[in-house]
């Protein structure tokens, strides 16, 4: 079974999402004490959209690009981030990861694919905060709504960032902005994958489609449903209940490290002020 | 009668009072320049919004030594203005208010009596709740003000109505919220729809200050404005950048839309006073049933 009559109501007005998402990244970076930005350019549209929308906000000759390809990753991949950084006129770098993490993987020759993975994505946060140091550019995170929400990602990896400037959109919303701000359609239109093995792709992993993701969590969160409710609207209610297990479950990845309460004030408890305290 | 409206529409530094204040002065000398009569900043202009622990730092009693207050009682000897700042009491109670400046002196504040504590909000846990709703004659008319909740709230900008305001002043520090198709936010839509109805069925001035700028991911969305007695739209500052709207209103068109429109004449007060005291009576645990 198929449901796709929500999606209608997870469109958005994609020239207001975009003012909002240059002003955002250009407010933010500028009054943090920085004019440039890095981040890593996968070939993926959720990349290749932060890209875009930075490469405007700060100007293409303030954004640095980079490539980070293990051995095994698709030619597709390398060639779609290029495609982004001819198409901006960003600046680039590649650096492949194949020498800094074979050694790691021939330590621990029985490696599962998961910590593999997850070894690649913290490799390549090591070097987008490397360049963050040497460049004096903040990173840009490039996690969208749907992924967050599901747990999708390497902690201290690829959710690793300054800012996420896509946070706040799921996935069907993230191609929809894509597309109206000119990603190349080669990439909006491929199925999502990490590349950290060939042949993967998100939605084989998830075991679901991200129209299913994204319509569900849009119901159980923007609109508050109950999971019965969910239901009733016409999703299998397996699906809704693993939905929301993997919410619940992955939550530890979308908070700060929990601090034990000791003294009458507290980090992360009762000592508190914005992030953005004094700017 | 013509009045020359400012609406300071500005981003602030979060917990920086200094900053702010040199700010409002810049904004001040500018609205001076275009012969501004009245100018009014947003909520918090003086401190920014989300302040948490912050609260404390920033809170001051406006006085005219006081030395932020200063400068502006000064500026105020020649043009009406409006700020907003945290007002610490004699007990040590921190209040979100606006203070309307005139001629030297501090003729009104209004303590914020809603404090949205929900959602991406949390208010209450900082602020003590003003208690008191009155409007307060200018050399302009009687004005009110209400701070952002107070007028998501239907009771406040009423009172103040039937207290005598012919000139609303609102100031907000609202974020956006509700990306969806529409050519604004939802939360933006609600905002602008409300205070059209207020102007509509008060017959009255609606003037909505609300800043711009960004809080950890909060966006102020600005598009400040101005609708007449009949809810029309006078003139609306840009979304998103800081921008000082210079606006001259007739307040002579009071006259005029209550003449065709006696809403406020035949206003039943009294009823509305009963009622009130009914349903109060029939639920002594709540204010409503």
């Amino acid at each position: 079974m198929s449901v796709d009559q929500y999606l209608d109501q997870l469109s958005i007005n994609t020239d207001l999402a975009r003012r909002a998402l240059v002003a955002f990244i250009r407010d933010e970076t500028t009054r943090a004490g920085f004019e440039r930005a890095v981040l890593g350019l996968s070939g993926g549209i959720d990349s290749s959209l932060v890209a875009y929308l930075t490469a405007e906000a700060l100007g293409p000759e303030n954004v640095l690009g980079v490539r980070m390809p293990y051995q095994s990753s698709s030619q597709a991949s390398l060639d779609h981030a290029q495609l982004v950084i001819d198409a901006l006129g960003i600046r680039s770098l590649t650096v492949e990861i194949t020498p800094m993490v074979d050694p790691l993987f021939e330590r621990f020759p029985d490696l599962s694919a998961l910590r593999r993975g997850n070894i690649m994505a913290r490799q390549r946060m090591i070097i987008l905060f490397d360049q963050s140091a040497a460049d004096r550019a903040l990173v840009m995170g490039t996690s969208n709504k749907t992924e967050t929400l599901l747990g999708y990602s390497t902690l201290f990896g690829d959710s690793a960032a300054a800012l996420q400037p896509i946070g706040d959109l799921y996935k069907y919303q993230v191609r929809q902005l894509s597309r109206a701000l000119g990603v190349p359609a080669e990439i909006v239109d491929k199925p999502p994958s990490a590349d950290l093995w060939p042949g993967q792709t998100d939605e084989g992993e998830l075991g679901y489609t991200y129209d299913e993701a994204d319509q569900i969590l849009y119901l159980l969160i923007d609109r508050r449903y109950t999971l019965d409710e969910a239901v009733e609207a016409g999703f299998e209610r397996k699906l809704v209940e693993q939905v929301w297990r993997t919410v619940q479950r992955t939550h530890y990845k979308r908070r700060l490290p929990v601090v034990a309460k000791l003294s009458q004030r507290t980090i992360g408890h009762d000592f508190l002020y914005v992030r953005d305290w004094g700017t | 009668m013509q009045l020359t409206l400012g609406l300071a529409q500005i981003d602030t530094v979060l917990g920086d009072v200094k900053a702010n204040l040199e700010k409002h002065m810049t904004y001040i000398e500018q609205a001076r320049q275009q012969g501004v009569d009245l100018v009014c900043f947003p909520e918090l202009s003086l401190t920014g919004y989300n302040l948490q622990d912050l609260t404390y730092e920033v809170a001051i009693r406006p006085t005219p030594d006081h030395p932020v207050f200063k400068p502006l009682f000064e500026a105020s000897r020649d043009m009406d203005i409006v700020v907003s700042y945290v007002d610490e009491d004699s007990r040590s109670r921190f209040y979100i208010a606006a203070a309307y400046l005139s001629q030297g002196e501090l003729l009104h504040v209004h303590r914020k009596v809603y404090l949205p504590t929900y959602t991406l909000f949390d208010e209450g846990r900082y602020f003590a709740w003003g208690d008191d709703l009155r409007a307060f004659d200018t050399r302009f008319g009687r004005i009110g003000m209400l701070l952002c909740e107070d007028f998501w709230h239907a009771s406040p900008p009423t009172l103040l109505w039937l207290d005598g305001a012919e000139l609303l002043l609102m100031l907000s520090a609202s974020p956006g919220r509700g990306l969806d198709t529409g050519d604004k936010m939802a939360s933006v839509r609600w905002v602008e729809r409300v205070n059209q109805a207020y102007a509509g069925l008060f017959t009255d001035f609606v003037v909505h200050t609300n800043r711009v700028g960004f809080e950890d991911g909060f966006i102020f969305w600005g598009g400040s404005l101005i609708y007449d007695p009949d809810g029309e739209l006078v003139a609306q500052a840009p979304y998103l950048e800081e921008h000082l709207l210079v606006t001259p209103i007739d307040l002579n068109q009071l006259h005029r839309t209550r003449a065709r429109l006696p809403l406020l004449r035949d206003e039943r007060t009294a009823l509305t006073a009963r009622t009130l005291e009914r349903i109060i009576s029939e639920n002594p645990e709540g204010g409503a049933r």
